[in-house]
This record gives structure tokens, C-alpha cells and sequence, in this order.
């Protein structure tokens, strides 16, 4: 069993854990992902690891209300148990060598940006950090940003914070001003990301996206997870989670993304029923 | 006096119409009365030809005299002697090519049911209390890891367990059994069953690490220093899915197979109130011939698909499959394709399947495999609309240990290189069996070799 050692609500959809699991701190890595279960009948998910302290023995974990097993993570508290925890999984992002950069993180995708600026940062390259949300209220992380980017853009939809527009607009402007990137690094919804990747390629600037497709066991069993990266297949689970984002199909990731769709609407919202009725 | 009958006594089965919407197993198993009759079949031959049949090498006639005796328990100590799994074996190894590919009694009629009893013991065994009780072995002090709780890990870890060792067996995923909770439906083995014998290994100390990916949370390396084992054996199996590089592929609605079972078998998709989502199709064609294809077909027709069929590149003669399975999935109304081979998975608007082409082969000359090769047949190509398509086409090495362990040498196709008497590979004290050194074989050569490794495991620490 794996404790919930801190539980906070960074907006009305997205929260933040951080669960007691030694051996998964002790190995984590930017990039890296980890699966859990919520409880001994739940499904299997997995989720980006947005921090590790390594001497506390703690992983830290951000993720959307989306489906009825975030749901149901969202409902237990500090001290409260999953009952699974397994990683860490996928490749880190590789970080070497590399002197400018720039993070383009989307909604609860910042998430998971984070620990990889705040890696290049510690390494002492030029971090840029470009983050987007659809309004105010769902802004996540911008002071931990801030604290590791050498320059930061918020972006929103609708103007209600920062500046009204969407990420690959500040990353345009960016590239168009003569600022010169080794290596744009993007997370977010796959339609961000696959913007991204699209105006990167124009300018030939190497770009990694990560992905995080529908899987099962994480450790390249089932091939639920796979893609098509420069048209061979690819599993996420072991040969990424991150990939050279010129050569991803976004449009196969985006269609294959929704397989369950129905399904999950339909579980999330017994999940809501059911969590309703304890209430009252 | 033995028993004459020239046939084996029949196993009750559910009836197929009846099982084909249930995931109940299908085989009921003998009665006692069933069993002894059974058993008085046996010749019990001098020379044994049967136990040179079996992998982990049970003395059989002496366990098959002790049910015509009708003592279940002591025809259980026999068994226990040689298998760490008999309810497991009993149900799912391919005895018609094994201990009863041998049997005498099979020249002049069919061969003594040796599964069928060996399963009888064990169900017998494990409905009379079993013995789940505290044994007392007494320690050696030293310490083991198995990698892997599949077949191989669990036969290994048993093994060592019974001589002493302090036995920690390592698990990715969250539940033991490996491909016996993940692959091979309930039908054909519940996993209570499985659970049972499990139950049994930790009754004798073996520990069991769930939710710790060895390469990701600990290394191999980290197993022999940091962590303190003395010795480490690899059971990881042969878990990655192959598919077949054709159009079409990667479109919602195809499976592999290992992804299918494990929603279906480990998650438990097929209960309504699972978590874990399953497409529940109506036109099923399962790719592939083994009995993993026969596994899937069977479970997507009780998950409630109207029509399921296998498509396979070769003929009936050589289906891979166990000669019973492909007889259940037909008696279920499962149909095959043969001689047929896809080109492309075909697709709808949404990027749903919507069918899938395929070409006709016909066989010519031998290959390497001493199999006629099938050759596509010129422009006959057809399409037949389906809504799912699953691959079974095989599965290779997980190259997880392979990438994190310096200096394990590893075959082209990924299998580990394993000394095939002992299990040991080219690092000091590091063993590998089963699947994972084999490339995708059966239940019983992977306890085989789990227990080869266990002897050679205590007699490298035992000199050391």
C-alpha cells in the first residue's frame, strides 16, 4: 500500500499528491512516468511523475479529474492508501549537452513540464517556459515556473491571465525575434502539441513531445500504447514516453486516444452518482 | 486386473452452447469413481516410457496406482515431489505430445488420461483442506531472486523455498501468476486455481514483491549488491506482442492478444461492473494459430461477439493450437479461416475497423520449421467486414532486462543465452528460464526450467 503523504488542490480540476513510495523516488527521473490503482477492482492508469524527493521517499503526482478513476483518486486524503504504485516506467528525458531551450506546457500538461525545465535549469541551460491554460482559474504552477525559467509566458484562451492567445503564438514570436533553441520540448493536449511540432518543423528546430497514450502493464506487454513515429510502431510505454515530435502521427495518437470514450463517460458519471449519494 | 477400455474415460464438460456465453471453466474435471476407473487403465510399465515425456519428470505410474487405490492424498505426495503446480499443469500442458505422447496404452487406443487424473489430485487435494499450513524448512541463510512470477519464476522459486533458501520473487504487474492470471483465460484456468498454488509457495516462505518492474525499480545489478541476493533467476517470459506491419494496424478496434486477455483476464473487463474498458465487438477475426489465438477467439465469443473467426496462413495440420482447444472452439461455433492470410486491416471514418482483406495461400515446400510454407495465391484477395481484429500472431523477449543489464548476453530475436541444463547465462551467478530464454513455449518446459535452475542455483551457493 502506498500512503498519500500531502494532498493540495491546484484548481477546481487538477490536484496534487504526493505518495510514500521509496523505491520508486529512489529511481525517478524527469520524463519517467509511474501506473497505479486506486483500489484492489480499479483500473490501471498511468500518470507523469511531476516530482521525486529521493531522501523522503516521496513521489509526486498532478493529474485532471477526467474519468471515474481520477475521480476516485480525488476523493481520498492525506493518509488515505492506493493500493498499487509501480514505477518508475518510460525513458527520462534527455537532458545533456543541451545550452537553450524552450517548455511548452498545456493545461495539466505543465505538470509534467515542470520537473524537465527544472532539470535543464539545474544543468544551467536558458529556459523559456511557455505556459497555457483556457482561463485564469485553471492556471497551475506558474510561481514553480517562474523559479526555474529564465523568461516565463502565460498564455490563456481568453485573455483572463496572462496574454490571450495560444501557446504557439508566444513560441512563433519567440523564433521569429531570433531567439536560437536547441531543443523545444512540448507537453500538453495532443492538439497543442502537434501545433507545436508543426511550426517547430518549419523553423527545423529538433522538437520532443510526450506522449501518454491509453495503456495497460507500462513495461511493453500489451502494445495498447502504441504509435507511429517516423512509420514504424512504437510502444510509449518503453521506447518513449518522449519521441521526436516531427515524426509522431499526431492524428492516429489523437483518434486512438478516443477508443474508450463512451465507455469512460459513462464510468465517470456512475462514479459521480455514487459518490452524490454518500454524501447525502 | 487393469482396465481394458481401449478409450479414456471422458471429462464432464459445460455443453457448448451453454459455455460459449460464460466464462465458467469448461472442463469439469472426474469424479472419484471416474478417476479409479481411470486409473486402472495404467499398465504401470517398467521402463516408464511416460515420465520421460514430462518436463519436470513426475513419477507417474506410481502417482496414477495410488488413485486406483483410491489414495488421493498419497497420489498428491507423489506429484508434489516433482511439480510445483499440479492443478495448474494438470489443466493446461499439451500431455498428447508429452507423458501421454508416450504412453504404451496409446499405440492400440487412446494413451491413459495422465492430465485428467493429475488435475483430479490436485482439485481433490485442494478441495480436502490442502496442506496450506505452516511447513517448517529449516533456513540456509542464503538469499535468491526470481524475476518474474510466471511458470518458470514460481517452479523456481518453489524449489529453492523447499531446500532452504530465503526466496524473494519479483512481479511487475500487481498480481502474481504472470501469463496465468494475465494470458490464459478462466475458462481454462480459473484463477482461484492459481491463486491456491501461490498461496502454497508464500505457506512456505517465498516472498512475493508485487508492483516491481526489475530493469526500472531495481536492476539486476542492484539485485546482486545492494539489495543482498547471492543469486538471481530470470523467469520474465516472452511478453512482447508482435504484429504484422500491415495497413491498418494501429486502427481502433486491434488488439494483441496480450492486450485483449489482459483486459479481459487480469483486469476482469468481461464482469459489467469492471473498471477497465473492453470492446465489445460483434465480428471478431482473431490473426494467428496457437493456442493463444484459440484463447482469444473463445473469450471475445463470451464476451458476446455474434461471429468469431481464426484466420491462419497454414492449414489444419499444422495449427499449433492443443488438439483440444481447436475441438472446444469449434464445438462453440468458432470458425477458421485457413490457408488465409490478411494484408491490410480496413478502416471507417471515425478510424474504427471496419473489415479486414485478406489473400488466399497454398502450401508448398518444407521450410526450415519442417512445415509446408504457405504462398499467397495471385490476386485472390477479399474482404470480410469485422468490427475488431486481434493479433496473435506470436510474442518475443520483454527487452527491458536485456537494455538495463550490462554483460547478459542475448540472442539476435532478443532470448536471453541460457545454458539449457542449468539455466546459467553469461554473468556470474544470474540464471534465466522459460519463455524469456526459449522465446514463447509452454507452461511445463518453463517449469522445467525453472526447476533446472533451482538445482544448479543451490549447488553454485553451495560451493561458493
Amino acid at each position: 500500500m502506498y500512503k498519500i503523504l500531502k494532498k493540495r488542490t491546484l484548481n477546481p480540476t487538477v490536484t496534487l499528491m504526493e505518495i510514500d513510495a521509496p523505491a520508486v523516488a529512489k529511481k525517478a527521473q524527469p520524463g519517467q512516468f509511474i501506473i497505479l490503482r486506486v483500489d484492489d477492482a480499479g483500473e490501471r492508469i498511468p500518470l507523469t511523475i511531476a516530482d521525486y524527493d529521493a531522501d523522503a521517499g516521496s513521489v509526486t503526482i498532478i493529474f485532471q479529474i477526467v474519468g471515474a478513476t481520477t475521480e476516485k483518486l480525488n476523493h481520498l486524503n492525506e493518509g488515505d492508501c492506493l493500493h498499487d504504485f509501480v514505477g518508475p516506467l518510460g525513458r527520462a528525458t534527455e537532458t545533456e549537452g543541451k545550452k537553450k531551450v524552450a517548455v511548452v506546457g498545456g493545461g495539466v500538461g505543465c505538470a509534467i513540464a515542470l520537473p524537465v525545465a527544472k532539470k535543464f535549469h539545474a544543468q544551467g541551460a536558458e529556459v523559456h517556459a511557455i505556459i497555457g491554460f483556457r482561463n485564469k482559474d485553471l492556471v497551475i504552477l506558474e510561481d514553480e515556473f517562474r523559479a526555474v525559467s529564465d523568461r516565463l509566458f502565460l498564455m490563456s484562451d481568453d485573455g483572463s491571465c496572462g496574454e490571450k492567445g495560444l501557446v504557439t503564438d508566444a513560441l512563433r514570436r519567440l523564433i521569429e525575434s531570433g531567439e536560437e533553441y536547441d531543443e523545444v520540448i512540448t507537453i500538453g493536449p495532443l492538439i497543442m502539441m502537434k501545433f507545436v511540432c508543426a511550426l517547430t518543423k518549419n523553423y527545423g528546430i529538433k522538437t520532443v513531445a510526450s506522449m501518454n497514450p491509453i495503456m495497460i502493464d507500462g513495461t511493453g506487454m500489451c502494445g495498447g500504447c502504441r504509435l507511429t513515429v517516423g512509420g514504424e510502431t512504437k510502444f510509449a510505454c518503453v521506447d518513449g514516453p518522449e519521441f521526436d515530435g516531427h515524426l509522431i502521427d499526431f492524428d492516429e495518437a489523437i483518434a486512438r486516444s478516443s477508443m474508450y470514450k463512451p465507455f469512460e463517460r459513462r464510468r465517470h458519471e456512475e462514479t459521480c452518482h455514487l459518490f452524490t449519494k454518500e454524501a447525502h | 486386473m487393469p482396465n481394458m477400455s481401449p478409450k479414456k474415460n471422458e471429462m464432464p464438460t459445460q455443453a457448448p452452447a451453454v459455455r460459449r456465453r460464460n466464462f465458467d471453466e469448461v472442463a469439469l474435471g472426474y469424479t472419484q469413481e471416474q478417476a479409479i476407473d481411470e486409473a486402472k487403465r495404467c499398465l504401470n510399465c517398467k521402463n516408464m516410457p511416460c515420465v520421460a515425456g514430462c518436463p519436470v519428470r513426475i513419477h507417474i505410474p506410481a502417482f496414477i496406482a495410488k488413485v486406483a487405490e483410491g489414495d488421493f492424498a498419497g497420489a498428491y505426495a507423489v506429484i508434489s515431489e516433482a511439480s510445483s503446480l499440479p492443478a495448474v499443469c494438470g489443466r493446461v500442458c499439451p500431455q498428447e505430445n508429452q507423458c501421454e505422447g508416450k504412453c504404451v496404452r496409446g499405440i492400440k487406443g487412446e494413451s491413459v488420461g495422465i492430465g485428467r487424473l493429475e488435475r483430479f489430485v490436485a482439485d481433490w487435494h485442494n478441495a480436502h483442506g490442502g496442506d496450506a499450513a505452516q511447513q517448517t524448512i529449516e533456513k540456509n541463510g542464503h538469499r535468491v531472486a526470481v524475476v518474474g512470477s510466471g511458470p518458470s519464476g514460481l517452479a523456481c522459486a518453489g524449489d529453492l523455498a523447499k531446500r532452504g533458501y530465503a526466496v524473494t520473487v519479483f512481479e511487475a504487474l500487481h498480481t502474481a501468476g504472470g501469463v496465468l492470471v494475465y494470458g490464459i483465460p478462466e475458462f481454462r484456468l480459473p484463477k482461484a486455481i492459481v491463486q491456491k498454488e501461490i498461496d502454497g509457495l508464500r505457506a512456505i516462505g517465498v516472498e512475493i514483491a508485487t508492483n516491481t518492474v526489475i530493469g526500472r525499480t531495481i536492476t539486476v545489478e542492484e539485485l546482486l549488491t545492494s539489495e543482498g541476493f547471492e543469486a538471481v533467476f530470470i523467469g520474465s517470459g516472452a511478453g512482447l506482442p508482435r504484429f504484422m506491419r500491415i495497413p491498418g494496424e494501429n486502427l481502433k478496434g486491434v488488439y494483441s492478444a496480450n492486450e485483449f486477455l489482459t483486459r479481459v483476464n487480469l483486469m476482469k473487463a468481461y464482469r459489467p461492473d469492471s473498471e477497465t474498458p473492453i470492446q465489445h465487438a460483434e465480428r471478431v477475426v482473431v490473426v494467428g494459430g496457437g493456442n493463444v489465438a484459440m484463447d482469444a477467439a473463445r473469450s471475445a465469443l463470451r464476451l458476446g461477439a455474434k461471429e468469431v473467426s481464426i484466420v491462419y496462413r497454414r492449414s489444419m495440420e499444422e495449427l499449433p493450437a492443443r488438439k483440444e482447444e481447436v475441438e472446444h472452439a469449434e464445438e462453440e461455433g468458432i470458425s477458421f479461416r485457413l490457408l488465409t492470410n490478411p494484408t491490410a486491416i480496413l478502416g471507417d471514418e471515425n478510424g474504427f475497423v471496419s473489415g479486414i482483406r485478406c489473400v488466399k495461400m497454398a502450401l508448398g515446400e518444407p521450410d526450415a520449421s519442417g512445415r509446408r510454407r504457405p504462398e499467397v495465391v495471385e490476386n485472390s484477395d477479399f474482404d470480410t467486414p469485422c468490427d475488431c481484429v486481434i493479433m496473435a500472431i506470436g510474442t518475443s523477449p520483454n527487452p527491458l532486462i536485456k537494455s538495463t543489464t550490462a554483460g547478459l548476453e542475448t540472442q539476435k530475436w532478443g532470448g536471453i543465452i541460457a545454458d539449457e541444463q542449468t539455466g546459467s547465462t553469461s554473468l556470474a551467478g544470474v540464471y534465466a528460464g522459460g519463455d524469456a530464454v526459449t522465446g514463447a513455449a509452454t507452461v511445463i518446459l518453463a517449469m522445467g526450467a525453472g526447476k533446472n535452475a533451482a538445482q544448479a542455483i543451490d549447488e553454485y551457493l553451495q560451493d561458493k
